[in-house]
């Protein structure tokens, strides 16, 4: 069973060939070193504009590195939303085109769902067991998911604000020090001290309730505020070095992100706690999770880092699950700017 | 006219009053820099024009659409570099339908800016102070 997957929800364009949903065949994402060294240009940072001109040679280096043709594909599978609609569409078009020239099934996957599946390609043994809480940190979406089963999750916390990954990037430029801020502050923050400065950890009291909807704050995350009191403290010159100050940073959100997601873990009597996302990248908060729900009799899984950031193969895995249920989608599949999980 | 506000909870108040009497296919440009409170202020907005969901920060994902008594587009343009990249994104469109636009780091539209826009700026006073300047024609309808 193979299937060909795309994902063109934001920056990245991706192409992957997945067999049976747990083998990768190729995984390549546009802004990948050697698929530009073969294209040529630059790496920009918003490639959305791009995706229609590297749709076609991704698919084609796709099948390529996976050594078949587009006869040998059994589907395709699309991610539909949610994302900007103007790269969301390359994506489906693309999809589409393909799944009806060949009369294979069409398999439109949310962005979330297949961030989730990276965790099922890891090696068999590493494959988390249901019910399971996965923690999904990028720089787009912060949100703690139960998944129940195949198919089946439930929302329990989210970002009210900012994703945990945008905070990383203005931090990072609010300070000068380039761009994406996530590697950058996770390289620096390893020279300085942690608890240098106290920074705010906002949210992590339980059934805090302030305004702004009044519901109950127990699982959602607020960033923002933790971007602000870093941006006050260096207008006020408090005299740290620029590296007390990011891993002082770092550690206010690793932190919030650990305690809740362990909390979640116990509250609903899960054994495991998957990591998805770019943010899972950061080598402070895989380590803290690790250690933190170790202790607390957890099983940690965390996909490889070319499985977190955006990429194709986890949404042809999301794929396989859902065509073995039948579940395919019609040509007349369309974008969902705000698609929920 | 300036309106000092003296934590996020009272430029989420200021928010809701002027997203009550938005109209369709109103435009609001905000200005200000990085912890100003632009999306504080927009989330008083979003309450104001009746969306009911969360509005998150689209800083990353450019547009975010929802649905209240009107259409609610939240538009960042942070990451983008000029107005060729607003032009690629087809930002122009969400002006035009039906619903309120509202635009954080407006001023990257450069000549793509519309014309009929309400300007919201911004300024940090303090670690939670805040002067907000709306147009006359926004203060006209607060009073």
């Amino acid at each position: 069973m193979k299937i060909l997957a795309i994902e063109t929800s934001c920056d990245e364009a991706a192409a992957s060939v997945v067999a049976n949903g747990e083998e990768i065949l190729s995984n390549i994402v546009a802004t990948q070193v050697e698929f530009h060294k073969k294209y040529g240009g630059i790496v920009p940072e918003i490639a959305s504009r791009k995706h229609i001109e590297v749709i076609n040679p991704i698919i084609a280096e796709a099948l390529e590195k996976a050594n078949i043709g587009f006869k040998d594909l059994d589907a395709v599978a699309v991610t539909y939303g949610p994302g900007l609609v103007g790269s969301l569409i390359v994506g489906l078009c693309a999809a589409k085109a393909i799944a009806y020239s060949l009369s294979i099934p069409l398999i439109g996957i949310n962005h979330l769902e297949a961030h989730i599946y990276a965790n099922f390609l890891n090696s068999k043994s590493q494959v988390p067991n249901f019910p399971f809480i996965c923690l999904l940190v990028s720089g787009g979406h912060t949100m703690l998911i139960l998944v129940k089963d195949h198919g089946e999750y439930e929302v329990i916390g989210r970002t009210r604000d900012d994703a945990a990954g945008e905070a990383f990037d203005k931090v990072a430029r609010f300070l000068k020090l380039g761009y994406p801020g996530g590697p950058i502050i996770d390289k620096l923050a390893k020279e300085g001290n942690p608890d240098a400065i106290k920074f705010t950890r906002p949210m992590l009291a339980r059934r805090s309730s302030k305004s702004g909807g009044g519901l109950e704050q127990g699982y959602d995350f607020s960033f923002s505020g933790i971007k602000t009191a870093v941006i006050n403290y260096v207008t006020r010159d408090a005299g740290c070095t620029t590296k007390d100050i990011v891993a002082s940073f770092q550690q206010a959100v690793v932190d919030v992100l650990v305690t809740k997601a362990i909390r979640a873990a116990k509250e609903y009597k899960c054994k495991t706690i998957a990591l998805g996302g770019g943010v899972a990248a950061n080598s402070r908060l895989r380590e803290e999770l690790k250690e933190r729900g170790q202790k607390q009799g957890q099983e940690v899984v965390i996909p490889p880092h070319s499985l977190c950031t955006d990429n194709a193969a986890m949404v042809g895995c999301a794929a396989y699950y859902k065509l073995r249920n039948n579940q395919t989608s019609n040509f007349d599949l369309q974008a969902v700017a705000s698609l929920k999980l | 006219m300036e309106i000092k506000t003296r934590s996020a909870d009272e430029t989420i108040e200021l928010g809701k009053k002027i997203g009550a009497f938005l109209m369709p296919n109103e435009i609001i440009a905000l200005s200000g820099h990085l912890g100003a409170g632009k999306t504080t202020l927009i989330q008083g907005i979003a309450v104001g024009v009746g969306v009911a969901d969360y509005v998150t920060s689209p800083t990353f994902i450019i547009i975010n659409e929802y649905n209240g008594r009107l259409p609610f587009f939240h538009v960042d343009l942070y990451r983008l570099n000029d107005a060729t990249e607003v032009e690629d994104l087809g930002i122009e469109e969400y002006f035009e339908r039906g619903g309120v636009c509202v635009i954080e780091w407006a001023e990257k539209l450069g000549d793509l800016a519309p014309k009929n826009f309400q300007l919201v700026k911004i300024e940090i006073l303090g670690e939670n102070e805040r002067k907000i300047c709306v147009s006359s024609e926004l203060a006209a309808r607060l009073k």
